[in-house]
């Protein structure tokens, strides 16, 4: 879905005449199969698993089949915090990719695009942080980040952070983390739909009168709304299940707990599976809902010329 | 400038010593040139002899190297694009495609904050005879009705000023006939100043009052279609604004108001007050309907030159004219344009001919023809055609 919005305005095209073919069948069906094995089955397990009750003995870790929608109630009773810190975070950190994107993606687009070397070296910069592993960059934020580092006490030096203050365990460096992590996802889809940015409609703008944030309002924001549609999607879907960021072990602390680090806790270490299962359902069945609400949005409310997303 | 108010008339234009250079490739040398307000103004020249660089130095999309631009006695060379109270038909119609063509019209009302954007531009719209496909998004239009819309984002807007950058090229040719008295009439209604880039010579003579004619990065030469069509004062205006039949060689006499130029020891007489140089080495012309074929020899007659004997060696009907080419030894091939006043044509191929003109339909050149004769000398009908291809594959690569 999200990724339809690559192709940003695809012209409309003629429907192919309907023609089913038994090769076409043959060749989807290695597709069909995957989905049924890895997304179907486990999605039935979950929302089995999600209504089970415990034995009649009470012991760790040990479910029945049954029909428990009282699980539901007791997870978002006792979780509702984590799971709206959760939303949160993840909308936060996606408004600061964005904010920080936007004119990234765009100088790589627009600015150097008269010197593709540049323009290519710039790309592979944005990308080169996928080549070590997300898990290793967050550990080293976190050094550079601890009160160790010589960041902090920089600050403290300068009286610039109190001396009994931190900044790893706090929500500040939770979502600097999730945008950090995160940045490539959106600067991605947002420098493939800027790249095709005409300029001329830009000198066409200015010809009829518009001032450089007009042009950037009426003319370059909406050319490029199905790139930020994608790259918001990219990254706030992936940010609000995340569970490393906001993890004890790398950025967060006790008070930042997002839903990931609940459902990782009671499934590891409570091995309570129904609360774990349940809350995997109610992010999903979130995350659905909000994209679907979004999406709507901005196919009839901004009008941004992405119905293919529908 | 660019207030919420129309501009009244159109403003006149001045460039003054105007230079555009890019990297490594001088677009624009030394122009000076006043387009008086209200006037409609066609520059004309080969494709890429530097039109659209004008164009967008006047409309500040491009920084000129050297020189000011004045409109309406206002200077503007340091001024933004959208501070200069112009507006440009773009030669790639550059149709906002996110947008509705009412939308696109109106776009320009809107950010002067005009009373009745939607209004106006649904007028405009009407003007180019599109009013019912207002709701409908640039790709869904042809080529002439997205040139059409373009016309109207522009027009809409009253600019002191309006460039058109080739307006009428994807039209076919009666659309773009009647767009051509479209404009010409919205012109002279409202006043305001044309400026209007070509390389079609019929359109530029049709509708401009100025024309100037450009190459290379300067304007060759300017003025009323008439004068720059009866007079050219150089090889390429000659031949880029209809056809000439040129030829070179010393002056050898003078008389009072008269010249004599030898070419290949015929004897050219042209009046002196029609010839840029009076001495040395000189290209003197003929438009080609101002040639009269004789199939007998005349006797020679002071006030007419006379070229011959030669043989016709092509002909081609055309409606209303013929054209016949017709080979003299040593003076190569000449065009002869004749009415169509009986049946057919006069003259068959191969017939022996004379040519001649009369001394005061003459021209004579500021530069040389290039040297080179226009058709190999021992012009038969394959190398004609040959030469006529590539004439017409370099004309459609062009356009
Ligand atoms: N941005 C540019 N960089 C380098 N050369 C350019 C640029 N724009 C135009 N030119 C050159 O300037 C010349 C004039 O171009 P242009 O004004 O578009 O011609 P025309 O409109 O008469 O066909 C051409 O030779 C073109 O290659
Ligand atoms: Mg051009």
């Amino acid at each position: 879905m999200a990724f339809s919005a690559f192709a940003s305005a695809a012209p409309a095209q003629e429907p192919a005449p309907k023609r089913r073919s038994k090769i076409a069948l043959l060749l989807l069906a290695p597709g069909v199969l995957y989905l049924v094995i890895f997304f179907l089955v486990p999605l039935f397990t979950l929302v089995t698993t999600a209504l089970q009750a415990p034995t009649a003995s009470g012991d760790i870790g040990q479910y029945v089949p049954g029909f428990e929608i009282g699980n539901y109630a007791t997870v978002l009773a006792q979780y509702s915090p984590q799971i709206l810190r959760s939303f949160g975070y993840s909308l936060v950190a996606t408004v600061f990719a964005l904010l920080f994107s936007y004119p990234l993606a765009y100088f790589i687009a627009v600015k150097v695009r008269h010197r593709p070397l540049l323009q290519n070296l710039l790309l592979v910069l944005v990308i080169a942080p996928f080549f070590i592993s997300f898990l290793l960059r967050t550990m080293a934020w976190k050094s550079m980040l601890s009160d160790e580092s010589f960041l902090v006490s920089a600050l403290k030096g300068l009286s610039l952070m109190a001396p009994d203050a931190h900044i790893t365990g706090t929500p500040f460096s939770v979502i600097f983390g999730l945008t950090y992590n995160f940045i490539p996802f959106m600067t991605l889809p947002l420098y493939a739909v800027l790249e095709r940015l005409d300029t001329r409609y830009l000198e066409a703008g200015s010809d009829l009168y518009a001032r450089p944030f007009t042009t950037f309002r009426t003319i370059t924001l909406p050319l490029s709304a199905p790139g930020i549609i994608s790259g918001v999607l990219l990254t706030f879907i992936p940010a609000a299940g995340d569970y490393v960021n906001a993890s004890r072990q790398f950025l967060g602390g006790t008070g930042t707990t997002m839903i990931g680090n609940v459902i990782d806790s009671n499934f590891f270490d409570l091995q309570n599976y129904p609360a774990a299962a349940a809350l995997s359902i109610i992010l999903m069945s979130a995350i659905l809902v909000l994209v679907i609400v979004y999406i709507l949005l901005s196919v009839y409310v901004w009008k941004t010329g992405t119905e293919g997303l529908l | 400038m660019a207030g919420g108010v129309f501009a009244e008339s159109g403003a006149d234009l001045e460039l003054v010593g105007i230079q555009k250079r890019f990297p490594g490739f001088t677009a624009i040398e030394g122009m000076d040139l006043t387009i008086p307000a209200g006037s409609f103004f066609a520059l004309l020249g080969p494709s890429g002899c530097g039109k659209t660089t004008t164009l967008r130095l006047v409309a500040g999309l491009e920084e000129a190297t050297a020189g000011r631009i004045l409109i309406g006695g206002k200077d503007v060379t340091d001024t933004k694009p959208y501070q200069r109270p112009v507006n440009t038909v773009f030669q790639s119609y550059a149709l906002f495609p996110h947008m509705t063509i009412i939308e696109n019209v109106a776009f320009g009302l809107r950010r002067r904050k005009i009373a009745d954007a939607t209004g106006k531009a649904h007028e405009a719209l009407r003007l180019v005879e599109l009013d019912h496909l207002a709701a409908r998004r640039p790709q869904q239009l042809s080529g002439g009705q997205q040139q059409r819309v373009a016309l109207a984002r522009a027009i809409v807007n009253r600019p002191a000023l309006l460039l058109l950058d080739e307006p009428l090229g994807a039209l076919d040719l009666k659309l773009r006939r009647q767009m051509q008295l479209e404009l010409k009439s919205i012109q002279e209604e409202v006043g305001l100043t044309f400026l209007h880039v070509t390389h079609d010579q019929e359109e530029a003579m049709t509708m401009a009052d100025t024309v100037a004619v450009m190459n290379k990065g300067k304007i060759e030469q300017l003025g009323a279609p008439e004068v720059l069509y009866e007079l050219p004062r150089t090889a390429f205006v000659a031949n880029f604004l209809g056809q000439s039949n040129l030829f070179t060689g010393p002056v050898e006499g003078t008389t009072g108001d008269s010249i004599s130029v030898n070419v290949e020891g015929n004897r050219i007489v042209v009046p002196k007050s029609r010839a840029q140089r009076h001495s040395g080495e000189v290209t003197v012309g003929a438009r080609p309907e101002k040639l009269t074929l004789h199939v007998t020899e005349p006797k020679p007659e002071a006030g007419t030159n006379l070229l011959g004997p030669g043989r016709v060696i092509d002909v081609s009907f055309s409606g209303v004219s013929t054209q016949y080419i017709v080979a003299i030894p040593g003076l190569g091939s000449i065009v002869v344009f004749a009415q169509n006043m009986g049946v057919g044509p006069l003259v068959g191929e191969g017939t022996e001919t004379w040519v001649s003109w009369k001394v005061e339909h003459g021209f004579g050149l500021e530069d040389e023809a290039p040297r080179q004769p226009r058709f190999s000398s021992d012009t038969d009908t394959a190398s004609i055609a040959l030469e006529k291809k590539r004439a017409l594959m370099s004309e459609l690569e062009e356009a």
